[in-house]
């Protein structure tokens, strides 16, 4: 049995970062506890906090489970995570300047031709175009996991359209709201900058042809999104408007907005939804979530879009392999935090190690999200690595496999009372004119005992993360 | 404003009041339900009555046909498929305000929010243990709260009025539907004019607008057909009176006209509607034609609408 590291609980001695915390679980009867948990969910729905998953049939407002009890890191840990996090944005960035441009990492032999011109994410349509400040990704979800003290992988990069980050907030609301105290006897750095340092990194990446205060507006494919609660919650928090595709039109190589009073021009645009959609003229023709021309605007420098069209060539889960690579390559450093080794089925010794050794491994889709589309070795069935053997042997390159790494532990109130239970965190890194990140994130909890799986669409739950003030 | 929020938000406000609406047709028609009939039909042309005066008498034909109360009260209420029932309309009201979350108060949310929660609690519960009274209390009481927001938390600005010009529109409309209803439907004959029937019909339609104090306020005792349709159709100290609805909506649209420092078509059109409604009199009215004049109003507020919408809503004003 493996050794999970629990973050609270050394032996028996409560580590430092939690060492405010027992006394608090200790004097919270279970009745105490139960009203608390009901009153956090009412303020869920309440806030009209809620995962809208539309044609799965059942309740249509879903709310993610919350739990109480929240994740701390101490001033030190998150001074070394936070440099790691801007250490890969950097690189990231640089990485898909350079594979729109001047391809100089793939001539000098550091990744493979193939693996980014044939990547499905890699949009030909952008080619030697740089957009404004050279930023591609201004928004770098980064997925870490914990195995120790001092022991932090990443699991994953998103440089596209991290979501998750209305969580971090409103959680961080709703335990102050309910916990008042605990805020009063913890000095918990505040996340609640977040929103006005989105605008400024927005603001930033303005186009060169924009020369008055830039208009922001964030692209959603509509309320029937399930991260529609999060893209109307950053767009009153920044004061923008929300628009769906038909909001917009572009006329004069501008992108317009159809208001009351008539057509304003609008030079930022953070589109969360996928680049396939963007513009029908360009990608997909029967897509009416985008703005037709859109791309042409683009390109003519008279729009930003963030992220950059094509910047999903970097987060990758094969590219992702090559990052500790990239941060050599582009800012001469060492990487400050980990990869969790990864075998690439694509590579013959790989695959046949990774076919060799199916019940210790992870595997996962190259293209896959959402925990879907995986196999967690060490708690699947025979039948189920069977046949995931099956897949992989049909289509390697679709397939990557890590060890099962010996995930944290927090605590987590369950029905018996607080148990361990593994976590990740998704910290958000803003990149525009300055790179930055508030201290906190998304802690996401497996709920069910053992489970590795922390995914939302997976029963996974969400907590409230601390940092602590020094 | 981005015109598809101000769209929303102007159909946040039909939903309310069209809800509102909905609910009091059919306390009135449980009250008449409750007196002896003069004629022969009995309950059943009163409902019908009903159906016609909401315009839903053809859906509920096609799904339930037969007219007793509780088939009624299902569809007017509780029945999805019929687009104008209360819960289809507190739902999209909802939904159009969750599209709009940014450009409304915590407030206005919370209560539009906790409204569509009620409601999905009540629909659990059994039919038998639900009182009409309390359903359509219920209902006011949502409404008002909306309203309510609106007013103590809402920046007066053009959103403000998108929301209040919905209001205004959705009401001149609906009592003037509700006049028109009463005049020729609810009415089994002629005979009947100025009947013991006839006024308290009158009585109870001034029920359904929850008037019925204001009205006696104002004109004392007596319940005349001229006085009633003065009251609803030319009086502006009557919050639901065909004059005040246009005043408001003149009002809301000069607002926007000062704002946006550009009038159009809405403003002239209604204040060309207004002045018409300020000159006339009963005698005049009733001189045309009730059924005749309503029609023509109908027909004008409907007109004013599409201004509306051609200006402001449909995103291609330039």
């Amino acid at each position: 049995m493996t050794q999970h590291f629990n973050e609270m609980y050394d032996g028996g001695r409560v580590r430092e970062p939690y060492a405010r915390l027992e006394g608090w679980t200790n004097a919270m009867p279970a009745e105490l506890r139960q009203m608390k948990q009901a009153e956090a969910e009412q303020l869920f729905r309440r806030i009209g906090i809620t995962f809208a998953v539309y044609g799965e049939g059942g309740d249509p407002d879903r709310l993610i489970p919350f739990d109480m009890f929240p994740r701390v890191f101490t001033q030190k840990e998150w001074r070394k995570l936070e440099a790691g996090i801007k250490q890969r944005a950097r690189a990231l960035n640089a990485f898909l300047k350079d594979v729109y441009t001047k391809a100089e990492i793939v001539q000098a032999g550091k990744i493979p031709a193939k693996l980014v011109y044939q990547n499905e994410a890699f949009e030909r349509a952008v080619m030697g175009f740089v957009p404004a400040m050279g930023i591609y990704s201004h928004i770098v979800g980064i997925d870490l996991v914990r195995t120790g003290p001092e022991d932090f992988f990443v699991l994953e990069d998103n440089c596209r359209t991290p979501s998750g980050v209305s969580y971090m907030l409103e959680n961080r609301e709703i335990m102050m709201r309910m916990f008042p105290k605990l805020f009063h006897e913890n000095r918990i750095e505040p996340v609640d900058g977040y929103a006005e340092a989105l605008r400024r990194t927005l603001a930033s990446v303005a186009p060169a042809k924009c020369d008055k205060d830039p208009t922001i507006a964030i692209l959603t494919p509509g309320h029937f999104n399930s991260a529609y609660y999060e893209h109307s919650f950053l767009a009153d928090l920044m004061g923008v408007e929300l628009v769906e595709g038909p909001d917009l039109f572009c006329e004069g190589g501008f992108v317009w907005m159809r208001t009351t009073e008539g057509p304003k021009k609008v030079d930022v645009i953070y589109r969360r939804i996928d680049d396939a959609f963007l513009d029908p003229l360009c990608f997909r023709p029967d897509s009416m979530l985008g703005v037709p021309g859109l791309m042409d605007c683009y390109r003519s420098g008279g729009v930003s879009i963030c992220s950059a069209p094509g910047a999903g060539v970097a987060d990758d889960k094969a590219v992702y392999t090559f990052v500790p690579e990239m941060i050599r390559f582009y800012l001469g450093e060492e990487p400050i935090l980990q990869n969790v080794p990864t075998w690439q089925c694509a590579k013959p010794d790989d695959l046949k190690y990774v076919l060799a050794n199916l019940p210790e491994l992870v595997v996962k889709e190259v293209h896959g999200s959402g925990g879907y589309g995986m196999l967690v070795g060490p708690k699947s069935t025979k039948e189920q690595i069977e046949a995931f053997r099956r897949k992989i042997e049909d289509d390697p390159d679709n397939y990557i496999a890590q060890p099962t790494l010996a995930l944290s532990t927090t605590p987590t109130f369950v029905n018996e009372g607080v148990a361990p239970r593994h976590v990740d965190l998704r910290p958000y890194c803003l990149v525009g004119e300055k790179i930055e990140l508030v201290p906190g994130g998304l802690t996401r909890v497996a709920l069910t005992e053992g489970s590795l799986v922390v995914n939302s669409s997976q029963g996974g739950g969400v907590k409230d993360t601390w940092v602590l003030a020094e | 404003m981005l015109s598809r929020t101000a769209e929303n938000l102007f159909w946040i406000a039909r939903y309310i009041e069209r809800a509102e609406t909905m609910a009091r047709l059919l306390e009135v028609g449980a009250r008449i339900t409750m007196i002896p009939q003069a004629h022969g039909d009995g309950y059943r042309s009163e409902w019908e009555s009903l159906l016609q005066a909401s315009g839903t008498a053809k859906g509920f034909d096609a799904k339930y046909g037969d007219p007793v109360q509780r088939n009624i009260e299902s569809y007017l209420f509780f029945d999805r498929d019929n687009p104008s029932s209360v819960i289809s309309c507190i739902e999209r009201a909802r939904e159009n305000a969750r599209i709009v979350r940014t450009a409304i108060s915590g407030q206005l949310w919370d209560v539009l929010n906790m409204a569509f929660q009620e409601l999905r609690q009540l629909e659990r519960r059994p039919r038998s243990e639900l009182e009409l009274t309390d359903l359509t209390e219920w209902v006011s009481r949502q409404a008002t709260m909306v309203r309510g927001a609106i007013d103590s938390t809402l920046l007066h600005n053009d959103g403000y009025h998108f929301l209040n010009i919905g209001f205004a529109l959705e009401r001149a409309d609906n009592t003037a539907r509700l006049l028109d209803v009463k005049y020729y439907v609810l009415l089994p004959s002629l005979d009947f004019v100025g009947s013991e029937l006839d006024s308290y019909q009158w009585h109870t339609l001034l029920r359904t607008l929850q008037s019925h104090r204001a009205f006696h306020f104002a004109y004392g005792g007596e319940l005349s057909a001229r006085k009633i349709a003065h009251f609803l159709i030319l009086n502006p100290q009557s919050p639901r009176s065909l004059i005040t609805a246009t005043e408001k909506v003149t009002y809301h649209l000069e607002c926007l006209a000062r704002d946006y420092r550009k009038s159009g078509l809405p403003q002239m059109r209604a204040r060309a509607l207004l002045g018409e409604l300020q000159k006339a009199t009963v005698e005049e009215v009733f001189d045309e034609g009730l059924h005749e004049f309503l029609t023509r109003f109908i027909g004008e507020v409907s007109g004013l609408t599409s201004t509306v919408f051609e200006t402001y809503l449909s995103g291609e004003a330039r």
